[in-house]
């Protein structure tokens, strides 16, 4: 199911991503891995799309081919109207400015030896943004606004700080330049529950009023649908399936969605255990199956499956999916095209 | 089963007994009191699950039953009792003929925990001639048949291999193997899952509940996942700061649970039954320093509750049903916990 297509694209995105293709080469063997093959997805102004699927998916790779880290191979990321594939290296710095990243492990990805007010100030030296009184006052003001209270923690390092604490400081160092969109990569995965909660809420708050737009990426189901207003499923490399998010949960179309949601321990005895178990593991993205990357693991699949690639199509309003025979929204129409990966 | 009949126990009665188990580390910083009084008994072939934050010492605790410490710069106190027999006491050479043997452990990441330059058909044969003095083709036999047991394809083809070979869902089915292999009445799972893919831990967590009924070996599931513990154990601890809070039958403390710091722990998880963007319930501030826990009830300057009374006097632990028990000056259904909903119902109305 797994699939290409650009049905469900819209045109007033403040992002928009075509036929991603990202690669990498396996050592010197000629062989490579196809980490994104072909996916396309868009975002509005002031949405939280929320990515998931299991490790080796593709959904890091995607956010950071978005941020041009590294070049991905074909495609096109069109931000704020500006085509991000064939801008120069400047250009891309600049625009930078305006998507911003967290990532899983917060404690390593601050500096160790610099104070958290250096931290969060260091992208407004570098832009020299304001005089340094004003400076100071914006780092302030967002150490506040992300629940470090800046008198007693600015001079303090990263190490002083619990693992909430530091993801809330990489925040505040994302937030710092007010850029349009922030990119989340698996930001709490790290976490105790308890913390996490904290996070997810502080993300909505800052949200509101930042008026960011948010991708967030993640591989916890429960912990993407409570942010996310669409959600995006994705297998080996491909696009399943993209739905407004309490309806991706409420009716899966995709077979692969359906095996994910009913793989998740539900914290409640009395729920039965579903039986919709996937024997195996994903395939290896070096050698993807051809036709739908899901059909070896997949309950529904037929010989369509193993020799067609699906496209993505639109089976409810706003709900595409990328499947020959979905649990709901009726049969693929056949077409001539065949793609062999 | 040909040489497994070790592997059926004996049907009831109590397996392990812990009393007022307390493990402390002499640190340059202090004694942090990881683990401080820890009761509770564990029948044959009953699953337990210990659940709890990062740092609340549930996996000392595990480390504590088995006797897994360093040797230096550690306090133990209390007592360990498996099947009658005091471990706590036991020279090394002894606790060494029980670890495998009787009781196996399962890790988190099980790429580190395997061998990595060592065959998988030696790794698994390796217990077998230690504990059961199997020969050579009697161990290779057995080998064969726990890679079938816990659903490894072309068996054959793994006894050749090495770890790094195969997928990280195939290595904790190898370690759960090598677990299993001597037949233990009890299997410590610390983490199982939590390096795997939500697919495979499915896989994982239904192959380990299989194998617990087959051959009636107890287990003992220590998680971060409340989800976890509820479809996969008969009884759940929480555990927090070095201390049991709750214990209770697993269907029991989901529908009853009495201690707040259970109930912030279930609130604060996202369901996938709420609708999106649903207001999620945390737990203010962090898990204390266990160098100098707070005083009286060691949850209380996180507790949505806290009087007086629960940062002076420290709560016992108290039964609210048999089997049932809990650490709580004012648990859920107090007067107090009503009286802080109501309050707090009207701060956050309309969310």
């Amino acid at each position: 199911m797994a699939g290409t297509g650009q049905a469900h694209l819209r045109p007033d995105a403040l992002l928009s991503v075509r036929d991603l293709v990202v690669e990498f080469p396996v050592g010197r063997t000629g062989l490579k891995v196809n980490a994104v093959s072909g996916i396309s997805f868009d975002a509005q102004k002031g949405e939280t799309l929320g990515i998931v699927g299991e490790s080796g998916c593709g959904k890091s790779t995607t956010g950071r081919a978005i941020m041009q880290i590294p070049r991905p191979k074909s495609g096109d990321v069109t931000f704020d109207g500006q085509n991000l594939m064939q801008a120069d290296a400047e250009t891309i710095r600049r625009l930078r400015t305006n998507i911003q990243m967290i990532f899983q492990d917060p404690i390593s990805s601050l500096n160790p030896r610099r104070s958290v007010r250096d931290i969060v100030l260091e992208p407004l030296n570098i832009w020299k943004v304001g005089t340094k009184e004003e400076r100071l006052a914006r780092v302030n003001k967002v150490l506040e606004d992300v629940g470090i209270d800046p008198a007693v923690a600015a001079d303090r390092r990263p190490y002083q700080f619990s693992g909430g604490q530091c993801q809330r400081i990489s925040i505040a160092r994302a937030l710092v330049l007010e850029p349009k969109m922030i990119i989340c990569d698996e930001p709490v995965s790290a976490l105790d529950v308890s913390v996490q909660a904290q996070v997810l809420n502080l993300l909505e708050d800052l949200k509101r009023d930042y008026s960011l737009t948010l991708m967030f990426i993640a591989h916890d189901l429960a912990v993407v649908k409570n942010i996310s207003d669409r959600v995006a499923v994705m297998y080996l490399g491909k696009m399943c399936e993209i739905a407004p998010s309490d309806d991706l949960y409420r009716a899966p179309a995709h077979h692969y969605t359906n095996v994910l949601l009913s793989s998740i321990p539900v914290a409640d005895p009395t729920v039965t255990v579903a039986s919709h178990r996937v024997e195996g593991e994903p395939p290896s993205p070096v050698l993807p199956p051809p036709g739908c990357r899901f059909n070896p693991r997949c309950p529904a699949a037929t010989d369509r499956c193993r020799t067609e690639e699906p496209q993505i199509r639109e089976i409810a309003p706003n709900h595409f999916v990328a499947c020959h025979h979905p649990i709901h929204g009726g049969e693929a129409p056949v077409t001539v095209r065949t793609t062999g990966t | 089963m040909s040489s497994l009949q070790t592997a059926v126990r004996r049907e009831t009665g109590t397996l392990l007994e812990i009393e007022d188990l307390a493990t402390h580390f002499v640190t340059a910083g202090g004694v942090v009191r990881a683990v401080d009084g820890v009761s509770f008994s564990l029948e044959h072939g009953q699953r337990l699950g210990i659940v709890g934050e990062s740092g609340c010492g549930k996996t000392i605790l595990s480390r504590s039953i088995m006797g897994l410490l360093p040797r230096r710069n550690v306090i133990r106190n209390g007592s360990v009792l498996f099947e009658g027999t005091e471990l706590t006491t036991m020279s090394l050479k002894d606790r060494q003929k029980i670890w495998g043997a009787e009781m196996a452990m399962i890790f988190q990441d099980p790429m580190t925990s395997l061998n990595p330059v060592m065959k998988i058909g030696k790794q698994l044969a390796e217990p077998l001639r230690i504990h059961l003095g199997s020969t050579r083709e009697n161990a290779q036999e057995i080998v064969l048949k726990l890679l079938q047991d816990v659903g490894i394809p072309e068996p054959e083809k793994r006894l050749e291999q090495y770890a790094h070979e195969l997928s990280g869902g195939m290595r904790q089915r190898i370690m759960i193997a090598m677990a299993l292999a001597c037949g233990p009445s009890v299997l410590f799972a610390d983490e199982p899952t939590t390096a795997l893919d939500v697919t495979v831990q499915a896989q994982i967590l239904d192959l380990i509940e299989e194998q617990c009924r087959e051959r009636n070996m107890a287990l003992i599931l220590v998680t971060h996942d409340l989800g976890v513990v509820a479809g996969h154990t008969d009884q759940i601890i929480v555990m927090y700061a070095g201390k049991i809070v709750e214990i209770a039958p697993t269907a029991t403390l989901f529908s009853k649970m009495k201690m707040p710091y259970t109930e912030a722990l279930f609130q604060s998880i996202p369901k996938l039954d709420e609708p999106s963007h649903t207001r999620l319930v945390t737990i203010g501030g962090r898990p204390p320093n266990l160098i100098s826990p707070p005083t009286g009830c060691r949850f209380s300057p996180r507790c949505p509750y806290t009087t007086d009374k629960c940062t002076s006097i420290e709560p016992e632990l108290q039964q609210a049903e048999p089997g049932h028990y809990f650490a709580c000056h004012h648990p859920v259904g107090s007067d107090r916990w009503n009286e802080v909903q109501v309050s707090l119902g009207r701060r956050t109305g309309g969310r």
